[in-house]
C-alpha cells in the first residue's frame, strides 16, 4: 500500500510534466491539424534555457530560501518568454510557408526542424549530460516505515509539491485564457474554421503563431520542472517526451485542453507503475503502446469530439 | 496594409532587418552565448563558458542578410515570408533529359568499380566501392519506402523496423541454424513482409499523422524489444560473426577453393567489395523493376488513386484493406532484402543501426526526392549519403545541416526536386505529364 503510494506520486509529478507539453501538442493540433513533432525539442531547448539561467545566476542549493524562490521565478518567466521565441521561429520558419500546401508537408518539416534544433544543441551546448545538483532537498515522510522501520517510507518532496502546485496554477490561468479572453476565442474561432475566421476579421497567422508561442512557454515550464525533478539533462530528452507527451494528447483528445492534462496525467500514471510492477526497461514500450492501441481502437480520446471524415 | 503610411524600401528594409537581429539575438543569446559545461575537476559541476563574439556574428550576418535580400532580391515593400522561392528555377525535369539521365547514370553504376579500380588502383578505390554500396543500400531502401508513401500516399515513419527485421532474421537464423545468406535473403524478406502486414493490420483505419506517428511507435517498440531481449539478441552487444556471402559456392577467401583461386586470379580483399557492390546493385535494380511493372499492374492504380483520394478510391470498389496491406508488404519485403545485406556487408549488427533517425533519413530521400519518383530517389540518395560522407570531417554539423536542407528543400518545393508525379493513367495524351503542382492532394 505504501508503496502503491509512492508510485501514486511520483505519478502525477511526472504526468504534470507530460500534460504540460502535451497542451503545446493539442492546441497546435486542434488550429491547424498538424502534429509539431519538434515540440519535445522545444521542450529540451526549454529546460537547456532554463539550467543555463540557473547556472549564470549562480542559484545552488545554499541560496536562502526567499532569494532562491524568487530567482527560480524570474527563471522561469526568462526561459518561458526565450524558449516562446524559438517555438515562433520554428513556426514561421518551418510551418508557415506550407501552410495550404499538401497534407504530409508540413509533419517533414516538423522532423526536420526536429533534426536541426537536436544536433543544433548538441554542437552548441554540447554531447555531455548535463547534471545538476538538486536545488530544493527535504520532503514530508507520510510513513514512517512502521515501528521496526522495515515499512517503506513514503516520501513527497518539495520539488514534487512544487510541481504539481506549478501546474495546477498554470492549467487554471491557461483555461481561463481561452475561455474569457480575445485572444481565446480567436483562437477556438480558427480551431473551428479557419476561412471563416479570417473572413470575419481574426488575424488568423497570428493567432496561429500565438498558439505556438503559449504551446512553447508551457514546455519551458515542463523543461524547468524537468531539470528540477530529475536533475539532469541532455540534448536527446526531447525525442521522449515529446512522443510520450503526444500520447498524453491523444489519449485525453487531440484538442482537448483538459484532456491534454488528464491524459498526461494517465500517461505518468502508467509509466511509473509500469516500472514499478513490471519491468522498467520495457517502459517506453508501455508508452508507445497505448499510443497505437489508442489511435486504432478510439482514435477520439477521451474526452475529444470524433472526427466527422468529409469529402 | 493600404490603410498604413508606406515606409520607403529603405526605411522597411531596416525596420525588417532589426526585427530579425532581434529575433537572432533572442535565440542565440542563452543558446549560443552561453555553454555550460561540465567541470572535469571539481566534482561535476556545472560552469559556464562565454561566446558573445558567435552571437554578434549571428545577429549582424541576419542582419545585413536579411537588409541586403530587402533592398537587392525580394524588392517588395512588404517584407515576404521566405525568399528563396522567388528566384530558384521551377520544374522537374523534362522527359528527354530525364530518360538521358537513367540510362546515363545505369551504365555508369555498371562500370563504376573498374573505373575505380582502373583508375586509383584496388586499394585507393576501395573506400569509393564502399561509399557506392552504401548509396546503393539506401536508394534500395528509398524505392521499397517509395511504394509505401510515394506510390499508396502512407507515411511510413517505422520503416527502419523491416530494415531491423530483415537484418536480424538473417543473423539469428545464421547464428543459430548455421543457414547460409542466399537461403536467408528470401526468408528475411518474407518475415520483413509478414511484419509488415502484422503492423499493417492494426493501423488499416488510420491516415495522415496518425498513420504516420503510430508507425513510429511500432518502429520503437520493435528497437526497444530488439535491445532488452539480451538472451535472444545479444541486446546492446548486438550479433557478431554474421557469415560473408559465397558468389554460387564460393568463397572469398585467400587459399584451396576460394574465389580467387577458382578464377585463377591472385587473391584480393578488393573481390569481395565488388560482389557484394553487384549484389546490392542487382538487388535494387529487381526493387525498382518489380515497382514499375506493379505500377502499370490493377494494383498499382489502386495504390496511386488510394494516395489521391481515399474516399473516391472505396466508393469505386477498390478494395483498400489489401491495397494498403499489399503496400506495406511489399515496402517491407524490400526493405527485409536491404537489412539482409546490411547484415551481410557489415557482419555485426546491433539496435544502434536502427534508430528512428535512419528511418528520417530514408524519409528524407524518398520526400525530397520528390514522392513516386524513382529518378528522385536516385538523386536524392547519391547527394544525401555522399554529401555525409563527403563532410565527415564536420561530423558533429552534419546533421544540424541535414535537418536544415530537409527544412529548407520542403519549404522550397514541397514535391520534391524532381516533382513530376506523373499519374500512370491518363486519359488523352494531353493530360500526360501532369505537374505535381496541379495534382490536387487528397486525404492521407
Amino acid at each position: 500500500m505504501d508503496y502503491f503510494l509512492q508510485q501514486l506520486i511520483n505519478g502525477v509529478t511526472l504526468g504534470s510534466i507530460y500534460g504540460l507539453i502535451a497542451i503545446g501538442y493539442t492546441m497546435v493540433y486542434g488550429i491547424i491539424g498538424m502534429i509539431n513533432f519538434a515540440h519535445g525539442d522545444i521542450f529540451m531547448v526549454g529546460s537547456f534555457v532554463a539550467l543555463i539561467l540557473i547556472v549564470a545566476l549562480g542559484i545552488t542549493a545554499a541560496t536562502p530560501v526567499l532569494l532562491l524562490i524568487l530567482a527560480l521565478a524570474l527563471v522561469l518567466v526568462v526561459a518561458m518568454a526565450l524558449t516562446a521565441v524559438w517555438g515562433w521561429t520554428v513556426e514561421r520558419i518551418a510551418y508557415r510557408p506550407l501552410r495550404g500546401s499538401f497534407r504530409l508537408a508540413p509533419l517533414i518539416t516538423a522532423i526536420g526542424a526536429s533534426i536541426a534544433l537536436q544536433n543544433f544543441v548538441q554542437v552548441s551546448q554540447g554531447a555531455k549530460n548535463k547534471p545538476l545538483q538538486p536545488l530544493i532537498s527535504g520532503g514530508f515522510q507520510l510513513t514512517d516505515g512502521g515501528a521496526d522501520g522495515s515499512g517503506f517510507i513514503v516520501n513527497l518532496s518539495y520539488v514534487q509539491i512544487l510541481i504539481v502546485v506549478t501546474t495546477v496554477i498554470l492549467m487554471v490561468g491557461f483555461t481561463y485564457l481561452i475561455n474569457n479572453t480575445n485572444l481565446g476565442r480567436s483562437q477556438r474561432a480558427c480551431e473551428q474554421d479557419r476561412k471563416m475566421a479570417a473572413l470575419l476579421g481574426v488575424n488568423v497567422d497570428r493567432t496561429i503563431s500565438l498558439t505556438f508561442v503559449m504551446g512553447a512557454s508551457l514546455a519551458a515550464v515542463a523543461g524547468l520542472m524537468f531539470l528540477l525533478y530529475y536533475g539532469v539533462v541532455d540534448f536527446y530528452i526531447g525525442f521522449l517526451a515529446g512522443v510520450k507527451a503526444f500520447t498524453a494528447a491523444v489519449l485525453g483528445g487531440i484538442g482537448s485542453l483538459p484532456g491534454a492534462m488528464l491524459g498526461g496525467l494517465l500517461i505518468g500514471l502508467i509509466e511509473t507503475f509500469w516500472s514499478g510492477y513490471f519491468s522498467v526497461e520495457y517502459k517506453d514500450v508501455a508508452a508507445f503502446s497505448i499510443l497505437a492501441i489508442v489511435l486504432i481502437f478510439m482514435p477520439e480520446g477521451l474526452l475529444g469530439q470524433p472526427e466527422v471524415e468529409k469529402v | 496594409m493600404q490603410a498604413r503610411q508606406r515606409d520607403s524600401l529603405l526605411v522597411a528594409s531596416l525596420k525588417d532587418s532589426l526585427g530579425g537581429a532581434v529575433i537572432t539575438f533572442a535565440l542565440a543569446c542563452v543558446m549560443v552565448g552561453l555553454k555550460v559545461d561540465v567541470a572535469s575537476g571539481r566534482g561535476a559541476e556545472l560552469f559556464l563558458e562565454h561566446r558573445w563574439l558567435a552571437v554578434a556574428t549571428a545577429v549582424i550576418v541576419v542582419f545585413a542578410g536579411r537588409f541586403l535580400l530587402n533592398m537587392f532580391f525580394w524588392k517588395r515593400e512588404d517584407a515576404p515570408s521566405i525568399g528563396i522561392s522567388g528566384f530558384l528555377p521551377k520544374g522537374g525535369l523534362g522527359t528527354g533529359s530525364a530518360n538521358m539521365l537513367k540510362y546515363g547514370m545505369l551504365v555508369l553504376a555498371v562500370v563504376l568499380p573498374f573505373a575505380l579500380m582502373f583508375w586509383l588502383g584496388s586499394r585507393g578505390s576501395r573506400q569509393y566501392i564502399d561509399l557506392a554500396i552504401l548509396v546503393l543500400t539506401y536508394v534500395m531502401l528509398g524505392w521499397g519506402l517509395n511504394i509505401v508513401v510515394g506510390l499508396a500516399g502512407l507515411l511510413d515513419l517505422g520503416y527502419v523496423a523491416f530494415y531491423a527485421v530483415g537484418a536480424y532474421s538473417y543473423a539469428l537464423l545464421a547464428h543459430y541454424f548455421g543457414f547460409s545468406f542466399w537461403i536467408c535473403l528470401p526468408l528475411a524478406g518474407i518475415l520483413a513482409a509478414f511484419w509488415g502486414i502484422i503492423l499493417g493490420f492494426p493501423v488499416l483505419r488510420l491516415r495522415g499523422d496518425y498513420l504516420a506517428i503510430v508507425t513510429l511507435a511500432f518502429g520503437e517498440i520493435i528497437r526497444v524489444v530488439l535491445l532488452n531481449w539480451y538472451e535472444f539478441t545479444g541486446g546492446p552487444d548486438g550479433l557478431s560473426g554474421i557469415p560473408r556471402p559465397s558468389f554460387f559456392g564460393l568463397e572469398f577467401t585467400r587459399g584451396e577453393g576460394g574465389f580467387a583461386d577458382f578464377f585463377g586470379l591472385k587473391y584480393n580483399s578488393i573481390h569481395r567489395i565488388i560482389f557484394l557492390y553487384y549484389l546490392i546493385f542487382i538487388m535494387a535494380m529487381v526493387t525498382n523493376f518489380v515497382t514499375m511493372r506493379l505500377r502499370r499492374m490493377p494494383i498499382g492504380r489502386a495504390w496511386e488513386a488510394l494516395r489521391e483520394d481515399e474516399i473516391a478510391c472505396r466508393a469505386l470498389g477498390i478494395n483498400t484493406t489489401n491495397t494498403k496491406l499489399t503496400a506495406f508488404a511489399l515496402g517491407a519485403m524490400f526493405g527485409g532484402f536491404a537489412g539482409s545485406f546490411f547484415a551481410t556487408r557489415q557482419g555485426f549488427i546491433s539496435p544502434e543501426s536502427f534508430t528512428f533517425l535512419e528511418s528520417a533519413i530514408i524519409l528524407a530521400i524518398v520526400v525530397l526526392g520528390g514522392l513516386g519518383s524513382q529518378m528522385g530517389v536516385v538523386i536524392a540518395a547519391v547527394v544525401m549519403i555522399g554529401g555525409f560522407e563527403f563532410f565527415r570531417e564536420f561530423e558533429e554539423y552534419r546533421m544540424l545541416v541535414f535537418g536544415l536542407i530537409m527544412v529548407v528543400i520542403m519549404v522550397w518545393k514541397p514535391r520534391g526536386l524532381v516533382s513530376s508525379r506523373t499519374p500512370s493513367v491518363a486519359l488523352s495524351k494531353n493530360a500526360k505529364g501532369i505537374s505535381a503542382d496541379l495534382v490536387q492532394e487528397g486525404h492521407g
